[in-house]
C-alpha cells in the first residue's frame, strides 16, 4: 500500500479511524488540534458518520467520549495537555468506571512551552488514573498505537491515554495504514451499575482497577511498543521514552551503539525488562522529553541508584530534548562542527515575536480599553487564552494576567472583592463558553463591581479558525445568567470607531457592578471561510 | 544519500508550500522524509522554520543537529541567519534579499546581507523582484526553492511535477506561474 504523509497528529487520526473508532470529542488545543480536523476533512469519516464536530471544552469532550464508550463503540478524546486539567475530574474518574467500547484519551503535551502556559507531563496524569499509557516515537507508532489502542481499551475495560508531544504532533513522514476494522454495534455494559459511581458500587469498581494493574504491566512485558535492545557494553544502559528514542539514534548513524537500549512506548514499565536493564548495566541514563517521570521512579527517594537524567544535570532539567542534548548526555559532542551563532551575527538578529494581525478587531479594543482605563491607573486588566493575550506585549501592554481558560473573569471578581474597583476581564468568544460563564454567575450573584469586555471575532482564532461554540449566543447567555439587559453592549471594533468605544468603556467602568461590552468583528483570517460567513449572515451578525 | 535543509521565514510567508513541493519530489523518488513545522501561536507573524531531512536511509530524528545541516533556505534574508548554528561549516545559505519587515526594531539590512556573506557558501537572490517580474509576485517563496534546487538531491523535473500536483485545485495558471517561478530560481543558482 502506497504510505500517507501525515503529521504525527493526523497519523492518530488515520489510526483511530482504521481502528473503528466512532467519535472524536475534543476542543482545540495546539498542538492537538490537527488530530479532530483531519477527521473533520476526511471523506471516509463522513462516509462513515464518524462524529467529529468540536466541544464545548476537554470536560464536555471527556464526557461525550466516556458516554460513547458506554454505548459500547469506540471513542476518542484528544486535549492538548492544559486541557486535561479542564477534564481532570472526567477522566480520573473513567478510570474508575471503566470503559466498554474501546476509549482512548489522547493528550498532546508541550515542552519546551511553544504554544502553551506550562509543559506539565500527561504521564503523571495516566499514573494517577493508574491506567496504561502509551507514548509513540514516531508517525508510524502514532498510528499503530491508536489502531491498537482501541483493542487494549477493550482487552481490559480500560481507558487508554496515548500522550505524545508537539515535536511529532507537528512533523510529517511517511505512514502505512491496516486493514479498515469495522465500527462496533451498539452494545450495553454487560453490568448495568459499572458506570454508577456511588460510593458502594465505587469502592468496588476501584478494586477491579487495583487489581488489573498486574494485568497492564504483563502487556507492557509482551508489548512490541518496548523493546530491549542487546549490548556489549554494560558500563551504561540506556531507557529512552517515546521520541527520545529517535534523539538517542540520531546519534549512532554512523557508529554502532554498543550499550543496551531499552526502548519504552508503553507504560506502565515493563518490570522485568526494566529489572534486567539495572542489574546488567553499572549506570543508566533516562531519556524523557517531558518531567524526569520513571528516572524519579528508578532513582529512589534516597537516590541509591546510579540513574542519570533531568534530576542530576546530564540533561537539562525542563525544555524538550534534541539530538545534541543527547549527545552531551553520553559526552559524544564532537568540536568539529560550528554549532554556536557567533556573537557578532546574534547581535544583529533581532527577535520576531508573535503578533497580533494588521486588521485585527482585538487591536481596536484595547486602544480603546487603554484610553478608557488611563483615569484609573494600571494593574488591574485580567486576560484569558487566546489571541489578545498577545496584548500583554509592546505597544500595547494592556493586560495583567493570562492564567488558564475563564480565569479573567474570576480573576477580576477576587480582585474587585478585594478592593480593586474597577478591576476588567478580558475574553474571548470561544474561550467564554469554554469556561468563562460559570464565573460571571458567582459575580452576577454578588454584583461584583466588574467590566468584562468579551472580544467576540466569531472563532477559536488562535489555533487557527475553529468553530466557536459562542457564535450568535453570547448576549442571550449573559441574560440567562442575570447580566442587566442594560449593561450588555454591542459595539465594532474599528478605528473609526474608536470614541464611541472609549465613551462606552468608560461609562460602564464607573458601573457598580456587572457589565458586559462586546466588541464585535470577524477575525481577518476566517473571512474565505464559507461556511462561517454563510452562519454570520443567516444569524445577522454584522 | 542525505540532506538536511532548515526552511526559515515569517509565519504566513509560505515555507509550508516550500515544504509541501519537496515532500512530493521526495516521494515521487522513494526518499524517506521528516518534515517538522512550526504551528499555533507562532504563526501570528512570528519567525517560524521547518526541519526537513530526505535520505535514501530511514531518518531518525524529525528534528536536525546543530552543526549537521546541509541547506538553510529562508524567504527572508535576516531568518536565514537564525540558524546557523545548524549550518555546517561547508552548508549552503539560500536566501531571499527582500526584508519582511514587522518589526521595529529591525537591523539594518546591508548589514545583514554582509554578515550572510561572510559564510562560504552563499546565494543571495531578491525573490521579490524575480517574481514580480514573471508577473507572479505570490510566487517568491518557489523562486529561493528554485535556487536551492541544485543542491537537493532530486531530480529539477520532480519538482515541477510535485508544483503541478500541489497546486492543482488552484488551476493552470496558478500552475504555470509557479514553474515559471521555480525556473526563473533555478536559473539564478545556474548563472553564479
Amino acid at each position: 500500500m502506497q504510505k500517507l504523509l501525515l503529521l504525527g497528529a493526523e497519523a492518530i487520526a488515520q489510526g483511530a479511524i482504521d481502528g473503528g473508532m466512532s467519535g472524536v470529542y475534543a476542543y482545540p488545543g495546539t498542538p492537538s488540534t490537527e488530530i479532530t480536523e483531519y477527521v473533520q476533512q476526511y471523506d471516509l469519516a463522513k462516509e462513515r458518520n464518524i462524529h467529529s464536530q468540536w466541544s464545548a471544552n476537554e470536560k464536555t469532550a471527556m464526557e461525550s467520549g466516556l458516554g460513547m464508550s458506554y454505548a459500547g463503540k469506540r471513542a476518542m478524546v484528544c486535549m492538548k495537555h492544559v486541557g486535561l486539567n479542564v477534564a481532570a475530574d472526567a477522566f480520573i474518574n473513567s478510570a474508575i468506571t471503566g470503559s466498554n467500547g474501546g476509549l482512548l484519551v489522547t493528550v498532546a503535551d508541550d515542552p519546551s512551552m511553544h504554544s502553551s502556559q506550562n509543559e506539565q507531563d500527561s504521564r503523571y496524569y495516566g499514573k494517577f488514573a493508574q491506567i496504561p499509557i502509551l507514548e509513540p516515537a514516531s508517525q508510524q507508532e502514532a498510528y499503530d498505537m491508536a489502531y491498537f489502542g482501541f483493542q487494549l481499551s477493550e482487552k481490559f475495560n480500560i481507558p487508554v491515554m496515548i500522550r505524545f508531544t508537539t515535536r511529532l504532533a507537528h512533523s510529517r513522514a511517511g505512514v502505512e495504514r491496516k486493514p479498515l476494522l469495522d465500527q462496533n454495534e451498539l452494545v450495553l455494559p454487560s453490568n448495568p451499575t459499572q458506570f454508577v459511581l456511588l460510593p458502594a458500587i465505587a469502592r468496588k469498581q476501584y478494586k477491579g482497577l487495583l487489581n488489573s494493574f498486574a494485568g497492564f504491566i504483563e502487556d507492557s512485558e509482551e508489548s512490541t511498543f518496548n523493546h530491549y535492545y542487546e549490548g556489549t557494553d554494560k558500563k551504561l544502559g540506556i531507557i529512552a521514552c517515546g521520541l527520545a528514542y529517535n534523539y538517542l539514534m540520531e546519534n549512532y548513524t554512523e557508529t554502532e551503539l554498543a550499550h543496551p537500549v531499552l526502548k519504552i512506548g508503553q507504560y506502565p514499565m515493563p518490570r522485568s525488562k526494566v529489572e534486567k536493564l539495572m542489574e546488567e548495566c553499572d549506570e543508566v541514563l533516562i531519556l524523557e522529553d517531558g518531567y524526569p517521570i520513571i528516572e524519579e521512579l528508578l532513582k529512589g527517594y534516597l537516590a541509591k541508584e546510579k540513574v542519570h537524567g533531568r534530576l542530576d544535570g546530564s540533561l537539562p532539567r525542563d525544555g524538550e530534548l534534541d539530538p545534541n542534548l543527547i549527545a552531551k548526555a553520553l559526552k559524544l559532542a564532537s568540536e568539529d562542527e560550528v554549532t554556536e551563532i557567533p556573537q557578532d551575527v546574534k547581535d544583529i538578529i533581532a527577535n520576531r515575536p508573535p503578533a497580533m494581525c494588521v486588521g485585527c478587531g482585538h487591536i481596536d479594543a484595547y486602544n480603546a480599553l487603554n484610553e478608557a482605563l488611563s483615569d484609573y491607573g494600571l494593574g488591574r486588566v485580567f486576560s484569558d487564552i487566546g489571541c489578545y493575550t498577545l496584548g500583554a506585549l509592546p505597544p500595547y501592554n494592556a493586560i495583567n494576567s493570562c492564567v488558564d481558560m475563564g480565569a479573567s473573569i474570576t480573576m477580576a471578581k477576587g480582585a474587585a472583592d478585594a478592593g480593586l474597583v474597577p478591576a476588567v476581564s478580558v475574553i474571548g468568544d470561544s474561550t467564554f463558553t469554554h469556561s468563562g460563564m460559570t464565573g460571571l454567575i458567582d459575580a452576577v450573584n454578588e454584583s461584583s463591581p466588574i467590566t468584562v469586555m468579551i472580544s467576540d471575532n466569531f472563532t477559536t482564532g488562535m489555533t487557527g479558525g475553529q468553530d466557536s461554540a459562542a457564535l450568535g449566543k453570547i448576549e442571550d447567555i449573559c441574560k440567562g445568567i442575570g447580566v442587566d439587559p442594560e449593561h450588555i453592549i454591542v459595539f465594532t471594533p474599528l478605528k473609526k470607531n474608536h470614541d464611541q468605544m472609549v465613551e462606552i468603556m468608560k461609562k460602564e467602568l464607573a458601573y457598580d457592578g456587572v457589565s458586559v461590552i462586546i466588541p464585535r468583528r470577524q477575525c481577518i483570517q476566517t473571512t474565505k471561510n464559507v461556511a462561517l460567513n454563510e452562519r454570520i449572515r443567516e444569524l445577522n451578525l454584522r | 544519500m542525505k540532506t538536511d535543509i532548515i526552511l526559515a521565514g515569517v509565519g504566513g510567508q509560505g515555507i509550508l508550500s516550500i515544504a509541501a513541493t519537496i515532500g512530493m519530489g521526495a516521494l515521487a523518488n522513494n526518499l524517506h522524509l521528516k518534515q517538522a513545522e512550526v504551528h499555533g501561536m507562532s504563526q501570528r507573524g512570528g519567525a517560524v522554520q521547518s526541519h526537513f531531512r530526505l535520505s535514501s536511509d530511514p531518518i531518525a530524528s524529525d528534528l536536525i543537529p546543530r552543526g549537521g545541516c546541509d541547506i538553510v533556505l529562508s524567504v527572508e534574508p535576516m531568518e536565514s541567519l537564525r540558524y546557523i548554528d545548524f549550518l555546517k561549516k561547508d552548508g549552503w545559505i539560500i536566501t531571499n534579499s527582500t526584508p519582511f519587515v514587522n518589526i521595529p526594531n529591525y537591523p539594518d539590512v546591508d548589514e545583514v546581507i554582509a554578515k550572510i556573506k561572510e559564510r562560504k557558501n552563499v546565494i543571495i537572490l531578491d525573490a521579490d523582484k524575480i517574481a514580480k517580474e514573471i508577473g507572479s509576485p505570490r510566487s517568491s517563496n518557489i523562486v529561493a526553492l528554485g535556487a536551492a534546487t541544485p543542491f537537493i538531491d532530486i531530480p529539477f523535473e520532480s519538482f515541477e511535477e510535485a508544483i503541478k500536483l500541489i497546486f492543482k485545485k488552484k488551476g493552470e495558471k496558478i500552475i504555470n506561474a509557479n514553474i515559471e517561478a521555480l525556473r526563473a530560481g533555478r536559473a539564478v543558482a545556474d548563472a553564479r
